[in-house]
């Protein structure tokens, strides 16, 4: 068989990490300096993750701007994702939030300053504070860079406290026990040298980002190929709620090279061909800061009633000139740079044209507030797969619901960064020895490398990425309907069964770029399948799942989170698991569903 | 003296031809390094013959040849909007993030691609970048303080912060370093303006207590001192930043402490 032929170095560790964006590095950093020794695996060099184009700010109540509490900050979170957030984990979040920051601060982050020293922060979309009342200032912010500066001083820190790194590794499957099932560490391919390498850990953390490349139109970078998601279903763990896709309001027409909400935080608004304002019909109260799939739906709803700007009417305007050059130079002074170079704009003067692109998944590897990845198993919806955690973009703990807020995002990595190496901390004991795997262990996972480089179908890999794409951005759009999607389950199915016809060009393991591309084709496409059909499931509208034929929300038979498995042939299964509407402490109070409005 | 010729084994040879497809109307011509280390041998360059309808930025251009032409060319690439630093390279002569680089900024004729220069190329358009970034780690990157903070964040004054503007935003693309004469030169001992401007960006820094230990540290002829005010870092960062007057201020901190 060809998988005897490979010959795979193995590196044994307290833990392995895969993923250098905010929430690897958070870990990785952590694990590093509670004494553990920590691989962390990424195949991109760790500045070059996406986590380096988050720019409005990371949240937290730390009320240097005017009144606040991690209260508040609970319900608006809540109250953002819909009710489909699992509550006690939403205030483990929130409460930390405090000290996560200013720990961020510590490090070194070089967040911008009010006037006396403190944290700059800035207001963003649905935070609010005494439950809805007033606007909070709640978004720390580094100007318009706070994702750059985080990232780049986390790698710092891990560089700090000595972490070892392996550059340019991709990681292309977990690695099971076959005698216990329990995940043992991941293959990967050191792409500089061609090499291939099992990284064992008695804790493998998945923190590899989303998988937004799966639509034609996103912020995302190109890296961002949900591949933790897509080697969690080969492994045969069910992912959550992949139904909800975050579109952002304002991703830059043509390109959909992201502008931060920020740039509304600050005073920017939206109008339509007639300079109408038209937030204020959507959201009265919180008018271009209600929270994005509401803004989302609004600019949706204008364009399709014949309201767009440009010549195809196909988009809206982004006003930020009246801000001044000297705000915008110096809180906004990145986003004003790629309006400059993505739309030719000079945002002083003019307005930018922007439009809804995918952004973000609510969805992902299902996780309690520790980032134990979690199964159901019988009745038991919370059973802890051993050894294997998710974090980041990667997973659902759920903190974001159905609906994630600006700038709880980073918040997210941090936060729950830490609490993967709190945790690992607390399970395994530095240099605990490692259990030898049976020779066949690495076998399903070179049997599937060999046969992707080998691949000698008839389509390359861009051209069914392209269909892929097409796809889910025609049927899984802002708005869903039971017709797009049924037509789109059945598109993406054939998308997903034209993988057996792939072509890869290149031969070479060094560098190939080419198999690489296929490797996260599939990641992409399990989990553009388990999107479509997990949408097809819900018949409500629930946060960024915008049904037209089921426009309420209906709490009776859906306040539940999906799970999905998509097995190799693409025939995805459900089962579903309920929202824990109970909060961790009594430190503050569960908030009950009632009708969102803005 | 120095050579001013290629060595033998880096001559770029007259590589594959790809014409444009029939019916191309916006047709421009690119002339891309290609090197494949299972074949070795001396480089060349695959000249494309692309349909540039559709394409804003060079980057557009690569992948378009990467999706449609030829899947085997080789490139670094991410964020697509010059902020993660991947794509840095050579175009038409000149060091930067190819997501940036308009097409409508090159000159008129066939453009050249090429990696960031005088770095081993490990396969096309990606260059081993491993001493780059060992160099970064040596500076220390990182806050070092004595000093407990407390259980709030440090205060720093608007004007503080202010002086890290301009040095905290780079990407470590590179761009610059590999611009650098004198970093082509000495490469395993200058330090180079990337991880000068860095060291500069933790000596600014109000809150870091390490200023001494960082200035002694570069206080060598060749870390610091190869630097001779070329320029070519500052004329070719994509980002605008000035390197060569950060390195400047580190010399002048070395000055004033010694006056």
């Amino acid at each position: 068989m060809a998988a005897e032929s490979y010959k795979v170095e193995t590196h044994q560790y307290d833990v392995v990490v895969v993923g250098a964006g905010g929430a690897g590095l958070r870990a990785t950093m952590g694990l590093a300096a509670k004494g553990l020794s920590a691989a962390c695996v990424t195949k991109v060099f760790p500045t070059r993750s996406h986590t380096v184009a988050a720019q409005g700010g990371v949240a937290a109540a730390l009320g240097n701007m005017g009144e606040d509490d991690w209260r508040y900050h609970f319900y608006d979170t809540v109250k953002g994702g819909d009710w489909l957030g699992d509550q006690d984990a939403v205030e483990y979040m929130c409460r930390e939030a405090i000290p996560a920051v200013i720990e961020l601060e510590h490090f070194g982050v070089p967040f911008s300053r009010t006037k006396d020293g403190k944290i700059y922060q800035r207001p963003f979309g649905g935070m609010t504070t005494r439950y809805g009342e007033g606007v909070a200032q709640r978004t720390c912010a580094a100007a318009d860079r706070t994702g750059h500066a985080i990232l780049h001083t986390l790698y710092t820190q891990a560089l700090k406290h000595d972490a070892r790194f392996f550059v340019e590794y991709f990681a292309t499957d977990l690695v099971k026990d076959p005698r216990s099932g329990r995940i043992t560490g991941v293959l990967a391919i050191d792409l500089n040298e061609g090499t291939l390498h099992y990284f064992q850990g008695h804790a493998v953390v998945l923190a590899t980002g989303g998988y937004g490349r799966a639509y034609f139109s996103c912020t995302s970078a190109h890296t961002c190929t949900g591949d933790g998601g897509g080697m969690a279903l080969r492994a045969g763990l069910a992912l959550q709620d992949l139904e909800f896709v975050q579109f952002h309001p304002t991703g830059i027409y043509g390109s959909g090279c992201l502008i931060t909400e920020g740039s509304r935080g600050e005073g920017g608004f939206l109008t339509n061909s007639k300079g109408e304002r038209f937030m204020e019909r959507y959201a009265p109260n919180a008018k271009d800061l209600a929270s994005r799939d509401v803004v989302s739906r609004a600019i949706t709803m204008e364009i399709r009633e014949g309201r767009g700007v440009g010549e195809h009417a196909d988009h809206v305007y982004l006003n930020l000139a009246h801000l001044g050059a000297d705000v915008l130079h110096e809180r906004l002074p990145g986003i004003s740079e790629t309006a400059r170079i993505f739309a030719g704009v000079d945002v002083t003067k003019e307005p930018i044209p922007v439009l809804p692109t995918v952004h973000y998944n609510m969805g992902g590897i299902p996780t309690n507030y520790h980032g134990e990845v979690v199964q159901k198993v019988g009745d038991d919806p919370d059973v802890v797969v051993p050894g294997l955690f998710a974090i980041g973009e990667a997973a659902c703990v759920s903190v974001h619901g159905a609906n994630r807020l600006g700038s709880n995002s980073l918040l997210d990595l941090v936060v729950f960064g830490r609490a993967v190496a709190n945790r690992c901390a607390e399970l395994v004991k530095p240099d605990t020895p490692h259990h030898d795997l049976p020779k066949d262990a690495l076998d399903p996972a070179l049997t599937r490398l060999d046969k992707l480089r080998h691949a000698n179908g008839g389509t390359p890999t861009a051209e069914l990425r392209l269909k892929m794409q097409k796809t889910m951005q025609a049927d899984a759009a802002v708005f869903r309907t039971a017709e797009t999607l049924k037509e789109g389950c059945r598109k993406i199915d054939e998308v997903y069964s034209g993988f057996g016809d792939i072509h890869v060009s290149d031969r070479s393991l060094i560098w190939n770029s080419d198999l690489m591309e296929t490797f996260e084709l599939s990641n992409l496409l399990a989990q553009a399948v388990g999107t479509m059909h997990s949408a097809e499931q819900r018949p409500e509208s629930r946060g960024a799942h915008a049904r037209e034929d089921f426009p309420d929300r209906d709490d009776v038979h859906w306040m539940k989170h999906t799970l999905v498995t998509v097995d190799d042939q693409g025939q995805c299964s459900f089962a579903y698991r309920a929202v824990h509407s109970n909060t961790m402490t009594d430190e503050v109070a569960t908030v009950p569903p009632k009708k969102r409005v803005y | 003296m120095a050579e001013f010729t290629l060595p033998q084994m880096s001559k770029v040879q007259k590589g594959k031809h790809f014409p444009a497809k029939p019916g191309a109307k916006k047709v421009r011509t690119f002339r891309v390094y290609r090197w494949d280390p299972d074949v070795g041998g001396n480089p060349h360059a695959d000249t494309y013959e692309v349909d540039v309808g559709g394409c804003a930025m060079v980057l557009d251009v690569l992948l378009k040849i990467k999706n449609e032409i030829d899947p085997t060319l080789t490139l670094r690439r991410s964020c697509r909007e010059g902020v993660c630093g991947s794509c840095a390279m050579n175009i038409d002569g000149e060091n930067t993030l190819a997501c940036i680089k308009g097409l409508d900024d090159l000159p008129e004729g066939d453009v050249g691609i090429y990696p960031l220069p005088h770095m081993p190329v490990v396969k096309d358009l990606v260059p081993d970048l491993t001493h780059f970034y060992a160099q970064y780690t040596s500076i220390k990157p990182w806050l070092q303080t004595e000093s407990s903070p407390g259980t709030r964040e440090r205060l720093q004054s608007p004007e503080d912060r202010k002086k890290l503007d301009g040095l905290y935003e780079c990407i470590l693309c590179a761009c610059c370093t590999t611009a650098c004469p004198s970093y082509w030169w000495n490469p395993d001992r200058f330090l180079g303006p990337a991880v000068l401007l860095q060291a500069y960006r933790w000596i600014v820094d109000s809150r870091d207590e390490a200023t001494g230990e960082r200035l002694d540290d570069l206080d060598d002829p060749f870390k610091l001192y190869r630097c001779h005010t070329i320029m070519n870092c500052t004329n070719t960062c994509p980002k605008g930043l000035n390197p060569a007057k950060a390195i400047a201020e580190i010399k002048q901190l070395l000055v004033n402490r010694t006056v």
